[in-house]
């Protein structure tokens, strides 16, 4: 390879994934607003991670947690999510994440005095989160050598506040996304056949790739295997993208690992 | 043996557009050949090469998870519910 690879594992997070930051700087945004006043719940349609976040976060800051969730989301979440003390409500699988949107969009609707609806998708808070925590970690983690940062996009926060943060600095942005409308990189989007998120803008990227969930599963077990790094399959799937990256490019890349392994054990990808 | 079988949109695709069929067979195995009969090039993508389920397709017959009763061989009562289930995407 040509490139040299950083991984930022955010595993390392008090809840365990990426989206601990956009789930405080919404939450801390609200109550600076004063929505949070006493009765308020916090609600937001989730995959499972930012679900987890914000239960975790309402808990420390003394908020209600509701959270629209797909069933069938991996048993893991759900239970975490419900020990931080939410409440969850589940949606048709079938549906998918577009579902919980549409869920919690009409609760959010029936009873506007009852629930804050942080709405991850649009909300301005969580890429800011990462254009003021993320990007200048990477920046000085890596001595101000960073030449990418490779992210595969869900939300868009992580990629559209580090790109941002970073690219000012000449950092190249490359935004990775599955390669099929069916596909296993759970947490990330298929923006062509998916609701899009009102933050994401595709020109905070200098380049767009796609990965494959069977490239992206076995780059998650070698991870494991090779380097002791346990990860979600999105970690695997942006670390295989990183590596074609390296293979055409010199340089010092960055490529994030959102979350980890053991919220997958009760799923095929472990067994 | 007639069943139903639930799409997600993500299928659609490879259905001519429909996300409810119904379809028969004895085991998922069965169904989903009967499915890609009519709709060929279905099976491809939720079976591997060798046939079984892809890593990332989850299949429930009613409420049981497929993969604890034999993944492809398992038995679908007639009558029964089959929902194949995406991944979930994005935050």
């Amino acid at each position: 390879m040509r490139g040299e690879l950083w991984a930022k594992l955010e595993s390392a997070n008090p809840a365990g994934s990426v989206k601990d930051r956009a789930a405080l700087w919404m939450v801390v945004a609200a109550e600076e607003e004063g929505q949070l006043g006493a009765g308020a719940t916090i609600l937001d349609a989730t995959s499972g991670n930012t679900g987890v976040a914000l239960a975790m976060v309402g808990a420390v800051r003394g908020h209600r947690v509701e959270l629209c969730m797909p069933d069938k989301v991996s048993l893991e979440r759900k239970r975490i999510a419900r020990a931080y003390g939410a409440s969850l409500v589940l949606t048709d699988p079938l549906e998918g994440t577009d579902g919980a949107i549409r869920e919690a969009q009409r609760r959010a609707r029936e009873a506007p005095d009852h629930y804050v609806y942080v709405d991850q998708y649009g909300n301005p808070a969580n890429p800011l989160a990462h254009e003021l925590t993320t990007g200048p970690e990477i920046w000085r983690q890596t001595d101000g050598r960073a030449t990418h940062f490779v992210a595969g996009v869900g939300t868009s926060g992580t990629v559209v506040g580090v790109s941002r943060a970073l690219r000012p600095r000449g950092v190249r942005i490359v935004a990775v996304q599955p390669d099929d409308a069916l596909h296993g990189i759970e947490g990330w989007k298929h923006m062509a056949t998916a609701i899009r998120p009102a933050i994401w803008d595709e020109a905070v990227a200098d380049r767009h790739r796609v990965m494959g969930t069977e490239e992206a599963i076995a780059m998650t077990r070698r991870l494991a295997k090779e380097e002791g790094i346990f990860s979600g399959v999105s970690g695997g799937a942006a670390v295989a993208a990183a590596c074609a990256v390296a293979r055409e490019e010199a340089g010092r890349i960055v490529v994030l690992i959102a979350d980890g392994g053991e919220r997958y054990l009760s799923t095929p990808l472990w067994e | 043996m007639p069943v139903t079988v639930r799409l997600p949109g993500a299928l659609r695709d490879a259905t001519g557009g429909e996300t409810k069929l119904i379809a028969s067979g004895a085991t998922l195995r069965d169904v989903i050949a009967d499915i890609d009969r009519r709709h060929p090039g279905f099976a491809s993508r939720v079976l591997d090469e060798g046939g079984a389920l892809r890593t990332y397709v989850n299949v429930y017959i009613g409420e049981e998870d497929a993969r604890s009763h034999g993944g492809v061989a398992a038995k679908v009562p007639e009558g029964s519910e089959v929902m194949v289930i995406p991944a979930m995407a994005g935050g």
